[in-house]
């Protein structure tokens, strides 16, 4: 691994939130507000066809007879809806090529180290990445090298635009807009995000990614990212985010899809930064977001998420295992620290014979925060043999920091075999001490400490993504130990 | 090396050291007996820099430095370093990313470059031959299901890669059969040098008859009371204490 101590010691320095610069872009604002001529606005700019004018619609309609949820351990002053901008695009030319970007855009994409250059893969970074500001995507690399291997790669509105038998045949298809509040809306006001597709027996050869950007004050990004695995193939996505440092909260309210198809496997990892408030609880994102796959038969889905920002994330990315034989994973770290509340979790549901499932989720809370694990077990009567195991730690950084874990298990078949591990622990003062005994600092010492707690869960991470995960849980936990 | 003069220390409002003197020069191993709760651990802590211990009075020179003024963290880049009673287990850290931390903190302390690599690998291989450590163990996470001898073990392992001036091997003998002792203490009798000190904190005599002393000293009730040559471990050991308390009028 290039990072060294060294560059760990010299990032530790500059411990502020790194992301929470404001680009100087230009951008398209719809007025503030929900209505349905919002809706038809979104829809006409977006030259959407008419049924996805309906669809939203129809999203919008079910929306309204919904509550917000309120089962979630996490306290927060309710979003005013109508004081949300829906739609913010940074006013571009069309680009043609990368040339045609403003170096502004530019500029920022390189503080963010996202890198457009194809040319790199040579040097070593092999990701496709799909960069997403407010509410449109603004640039997909790759996209004709991986279009030779027939994968589809790029945004949600070209996939709309150039696939639209497949987005209507699969969106929705696992997170109906029935599905709850957040869904709901985000059905009805989704502007973009990225399509994915890989085709019969393909395995993709570069991770594939997406890295989402809220730039503009005072609105919202809902986004949508559909990822269709089909039979036999394998796909590895990673999703980033960042927001920049504000007084007010942002509302984050995605819908993730993703079906694997017979035999196919689809690994997806969440490096989630969110701006998350300052130390006194103000501004940051509310990352409320609805996350599902399911799985044919013999198929693969793992959820891999190190979740270290947002002021509130309420998160549950979860598998339906509907083929026989199929597998869900989902590996979590998520890092509270000051005032961020956080409650996350998986569903695992069990729908065919001897499906199997693994819950590893490590959570750390320092400061006064909250962080709760919340799962759902499901074993349907169909589900033979099914198997999980579910292993949840919590690690507490200080005297006034919450740790809560709420695992539900259902089973309604006798021959499921489920085991639930917990463990709750205070980060030592011996393992500090013990650290510092040979010459290493506190700060230090409490990030081998918790990267230590965490490995189980990095090392299901890709490289590129695993240090940068590493580094974040020493930038988030600094002033945590109280 | 080392001077303490008039130590008092104490934990929660208790005092536990209450006037202790000391002097180790460098190429000495000083060996510190007493009986339980007499402050040998507390002395070890309060050197370390251990958290949770007011030192009330007195003064410790490190090698021309005032130790107490130190953090916790630099006393150990200064050379001092603590073989624990008790190791702690990291779980998840390995030994060798571990120790790469430390020994790239205290370097970096000194104005050195980071150790490369291979060069690191090249000393954990030598180090660890020197306490027969198993190099497994070097990879696994720091003493994590480890077995007592293997801890220790471990310990002395710390050591031989951190080099350091000062040791302070706080009751490394507890909990070892005859072959670990054998071992660690060879291990310590190889990293001995005429730049270098230990100070062997113990409860039985057996430990010095592989590291042989060469001033032992008796700890009671937070002073150091009687000073003596090696034989007075042996007396210590036929004995006990109560000759001593009745001697001194104690």
């Amino acid at each position: 691994m290039s990072y060294t101590e060294n560059d760990l010691a010299e990032d530790l320095q500059n411990q502020e939130y790194k992301y929470g610069f404001v680009s100087n872009l230009e951008s398209e604002k719809i007025p503030k507000g929900l209505s349905e001529d919002i809706i038809r606005l979104i829809s006409a700019k977006k030259e959407e066809p008419q049924w996805l004018l309906d669809y939203r619609l129809k999203a919008y309609a079910i929306w309204l007879e919904m509550t917000e949820p309120e089962w979630a351990h996490v306290q927060y002053a309710k979003p005013d809806f109508q004081d949300i901008i829906y739609y913010s695009a940074v006013k571009q030319k069309k680009y043609e090529s990368w040339d045609d970007v403003e170096p502004e855009m530019k500029e920022t994409m390189k503080k963010l180290g996202i890198s457009m250059d194809e040319q790199k893969v040579l040097t070593g970074t092999n990701v496709a990445v799909d960069f997403v500001m407010d509410s449109v995507s603004v640039a997909t690399s790759f996209k004709s090298k991986l279009s030779e291997l027939g994968i589809i790669f790029c945004s949600f509105s070209e996939g709309v635009k150039n696939h639209p038998e497949l987005i209507k045949k699969y969106m929705g298809s696992v997170v109906p807009t029935t599905d709850n509040f957040y869904a709901a809306l985000n059905s009805a006001v989704f502007t973009d995000g990225s399509f994915c597709y890989i085709p019969k027996g393909v395995r993709c050869p570069m991770e594939l990614s997406t890295y989402f950007r809220i730039n503009e004050q005072g609105t919202g990004q809902f986004e949508r990212t559909l990822v269709v695995a089909d039979q036999g193939s394998y796909v590895s996505y990673l999703e980033g985010c960042t927001a920049p440092m504000r007084d007010e909260n942002q509302l984050h309210a995605a819908v993730v899809e993703l079906i694997a198809m017979d035999d196919a496997e689809i690994k997806y990892s969440t490096v989630q930064n969110w701006y998350p408030g300052d130390k006194d609880g103000k501004g940051g994102i509310f990352n409320f977001v609805t996350k599902r796959g399911i799985c044919e038969k013999n198929a693969k889905i793992s959820w891999t998420q190190v979740e270290t920002g947002s002021a509130v994330t309420w998160k549950y990315p979860s598998c339906i295992l509907k083929g026989d034989n199929s597998v869900g994973e989902f590996y979590s770290v998520a890092v509270t620290n000051h005032h961020q509340q956080a409650d996350t979790g998986t569903k695992m549901i069990h729908l065919g014979k001897n499906t199997k499932s693994t819950i590893i989720s490590k959570g750390v809370s320092g400061g006064k925060s909250n962080n709760s694990y919340r799962g759902l077990v499901q074993i349907h009567k169909g589900a033979t043999n099914a198997r999980n195991f579910s292993q949840c730690d919590s690690l507490l950084m200080s005297d006034e920091c919450g740790a809560h874990t709420f695992p539900y298990i259902e089973c309604k078949n006798s021959s499921a075999k489920i085991e639930h591990e917990a463990t709750t622990s205070k980060i030592g003062e011996d393992q500090i001490f013990y650290c510092q005994q040979r010459g290493i600092s506190s700060e230090k010492a409490i990030s081998l400490i918790v990267n230590g707690y965490c490995k189980e869960v990095l090392n299901q991470l890709p490289m590129e993504f695993a240090v940068e995960a590493q580094k974040l849980l020493a930038i988030s936990l600094d002033n945590s130990v109280g | 090396m080392i001077t303490i003069k008039n130590l008092h220390a104490s934990i929660d409002g208790k005092e536990i050291l209450k006037g202790l003197n000391l002097e180790v020069k460098a190429g000495e191993v000083h060996a510190i007996m007493g009986p339980n709760g007499a402050g040998k651990s507390t002395l070890a802590s309060v050197l370390a820099g251990r958290d949770g211990y007011e030192v009330t009075a007195g003064t410790v020179v490190f090698e021309g430095k005032d130790l107490l003024d130190l953090k916790t963290e630099d006393r150990a880049r200064e050379g001092l370093f603590l073989a624990f009673q008790y190791p702690i287990e990291i779980p998840g850290v390995s030994n060798v990313n571990f120790l790469r931390a430390a020994l790239n903190e205290i370097k970096e302390y000194h104005g050195e470059d980071p150790i490369n690599a291979k060069d690191f690998l090249k000393l954990v291989r030598e180090k660890s031959a020197i306490v027969e450590l198993d190099a497994k163990l070097a990879s696994r996470s720091v003493n994590e299901g480890f077995s007592g001898g293997e801890k220790k073990r471990n310990e002395i392992f710390q050591m031989a890669m951190l080099n350091p001036k000062l040791a302070i091997l706080d009751e490394t003998d507890s909990g070892l059969d005859i072959d670990a002792l054998r071992i660690v203490a060879n291990g310590v009798n190889i990293l001995k040098s005429p730049e270098n000190a230990t100070i062997v904190i113990t409860h039985y005599q057996r430990l010095l008859d592989y590291i042989v002393p060469d001033f032992v000293h008796v700890l009671f009730d937070g002073k150091i009371v009687k000073t003596g040559s090696k034989e007075l471990a042996l007396e210590l050991e036929e004995r006990g204490y109560d000759w001593i308390k009745e001697e001194l009028a104690l």
